[in-house]
């Protein structure tokens, strides 16, 4: 193969094995050779299934020889370790599920495996997808590819590692509160979550059941609308997903800048954040105006509360949604129990890591009998109101620009001793969430040190379109 | 409002055994935590309604007709502890 496949993207792989420059047994091949000189030093896979991923690239290249193509047919993509594929584990990062093979595929796992893509290896993340560094792992830490020495971000830095490392040629991951858009920013990727109810949830272990959404993680703008593209969609298996018809994304890129409006939320542009990180953020919105996009300044009041309704509403969930992990039907289940509490408190000690359980007492305390109304009831109410903001701001304007997070990679441990300091790191990222839009990360510079910062676009919900439009007419006009 | 969180009883309600280190710990950590997301009780919420949902879909469902679910051999694979179609359990004799 004569294409570097550490820098190839899915558009380009799809072209060479449609033009028959490579076999996506090839091709496969590669990126397997490529883990495999890289991740003993990145830490971005978990497993990796090589056997399984060349039967699958087999049977696309024979596909292809019968005639059939598409834009991710024969195409490796990673998988965060919490999306179920069958046959492959499903750790969650977590102790609690080592040995776990998926019995099923999730729903974007089916989609991908219906288009021919190819699974060749599943990524680490923060346990149970709890965490903004991917140090939560039970059981490696990934590296930052620009700087070993710097987390990847998280929870889906495995996939944004791999991406950036070159060991992937795309990647999924999911996004609760950020762990999308913010592993991208730290690793110089493309990262999109779509908007809630865009993408099944069916299949994909639940961390916050009315905040989670899985998306693409890829080199460039142009591929994360190919996936999404075979992602999106309503299905049956999971009620909260919206019966909204999926467009054309790739013919949504090319809608320019003239004529958008963009949308400066003075809160996200305080003091506080790094300076490099502010400039080149500041600098990608000279970019736009420049190119004869409308800046216009807007204001989301409610911000400043973002951070505490997501860690009561997220945890609370969190806690309903773990409980699962029980020892009883599947995971790990403690040796000698001595009564039937003992069982799950004793399984779930053993298996569960210190963060999780962090966030399991505290979304239990926030539910909890006398508590209840103060903190997840309130927190509801507040997160309207943050809903609100946000309908109002896409009144004026047809998309935010934002950074993604006030740093850009920190070193690995630095973190580790502050929850709440880890926490308030996710102040640009969670109100998406919370308010249910799309949004996404594009790389728009990077430090003197050689760190990459990402450029926050946030849409309106089921404004995916939009928000590729932007973010590609900056990647391919504005950046130089 | 009192930041005491009463971490064993919580820790009992989510069935999750903590060490004496770890209760204290999360102590700690909990209430400097709780003390942050308390900001919430600023804002005037009267008359506002909760988001209960992702997005305000309400009663989705679909007709009432039998499809294949997953194999039952599927479901069992991943039991710490199977007998033929059913997941085995210790055997524990509680006190009366």
């Amino acid at each position: 193969m004569n294409m570097d496949v550490s820098t190839l993207t899915v558009c380009q792989a799809a072209d060479g094995l449609r033009k028959r420059d490579f076999s996506s047994v090839e091709l496969t091949r590669a990126v397997l050779a490529e883990i495999e000189k890289k991740d003993a030093g990145l830490n971005a896979y978990l497993s990796v299934d090589a056997e399984g991923a060349l039967r699958q690239a087999a049977a696309a290249d024979g596909a292809r020889s019968e005639g059939r193509d598409g834009a991710l047919l024969g195409v490796p993509v990673a998988v965060k370790d919490l999306i179920n594929v069958e046959g492959q584990p499903c750790t969650c990062a977590s102790k609690q599920l080592v040995g776990y093979v998926s019995p099923y595929d999730a729903t974007v796992s089916a989609r991908l495996r219906k288009e021919g893509a190819v699974f060749a290896g599943r990524t680490n993340m923060d346990e149970f997808a709890m965490g903004s560094s991917t140090e939560g792992s039970a059981f490696k830490v990934t590296r930052n590819p620009h700087d070993l020495t710097r987390v990847p971000g998280g929870s889906s830095g495995g996939s944004a590692a791999a991406v950036a490392g070159g060991e992937a040629v795309a990647a999924l991951g999911t996004d609760t509160g950020g762990s999308i858009r913010q592993p991208a920013s730290f690793c110089g990727c493309v990262g999109l979550k779509p908007s809630y109810g865009r993408v099944s949830r069916y299949g994909v272990t639940a961390y916050a059941s009315s905040l989670d959404q899985v998306g693409p993680i890829t080199k460039n703008v142009e591929d994360a609308a190919v996936l999404l593209q075979a992602l999106a969609g309503c299905d049956p298996r999971d009620g909260t997903t919206l019966d909204v018809p999926v467009p054309d994304y790739r013919a949504a890129l090319m809608g320019g800048l003239k004529g958008l409006r963009i949308g400066l939320p003075k809160e996200y542009y305080i003091d506080g954040a790094d300076p490099e990180v502010t400039a080149c953020v500041r600098r990608a919105v000279a970019g736009f105006a420049a190119a004869g996009a409308e800046i216009v300044e807007v204001s989301l009041p409610h911000t400043e509360y973002a951070i505490a309704v997501y860690y009561i509403l997220a945890t609370a969930e969190a806690s309903a949604n773990l409980a699962r992990f029980d020892g009883v039907r599947y995971g790990h289940r403690t040796a000698r129990p001595e009564s039937v509490f003992d069982l799950y408190a004793k399984s779930r000690a053993e298996g569960l890591g210190t963060e999780v359980k962090r966030r399991i007492i505290l979304g239990t305390y926030v539910l909890s009998s006398g508590y209840y109304d103060a903190y997840y009831g309130r927190a509801q109410k507040v997160r309207t109101l943050v809903r609100q903001d946000f309908v109002k701001a896409f009144g004026s304007c047809d998309v935010l620009l934002t950074p993604v997070a006030p740093t850009p990679a920190y070193r690995i441990g630095e973190a580790c001793d502050d929850p709440l300091k880890m926490y308030l790191g996710d102040i640009f990222t969670v109100p998406a969430n919370l308010a249910g839009l799309c949004g996404l990360s594009v790389p728009c510079g990077k430090t003197a040190s050689g760190l990459p910062v990402g450029l926050q676009i946030l849409g309106p919900p089921f404004g995916e379109g939009v928000i590729l439009r932007a973010a590609y007419a900056y990647e391919q006009e504005v950046r130089s | 409002m009192s930041h005491t969180i009463d971490v064993a009883y919580v820790a009992e309600l989510a069935r999750l055994e903590l060490t004496p280190e770890e209760k204290l710990t999360f102590q700690q950590q909990l209430e400097t935590i709780v003390k942050y997301v308390e900001k919430i009780g600023e804002l005037d919420v009267s008359g506002i309604e909760p988001t209960l949902h992702g997005q305000a879909l309400a009663n989705v469902f679909r007709e009432d007709v039998v499809v294949p679910s997953l194999d039952r051999e599927g479901f069992l694979a991943n039991a710490p502890e199977r007998n033929g179609f059913e997941f085995k359990l210790p055997k524990i004799v509680e006190d009366a």
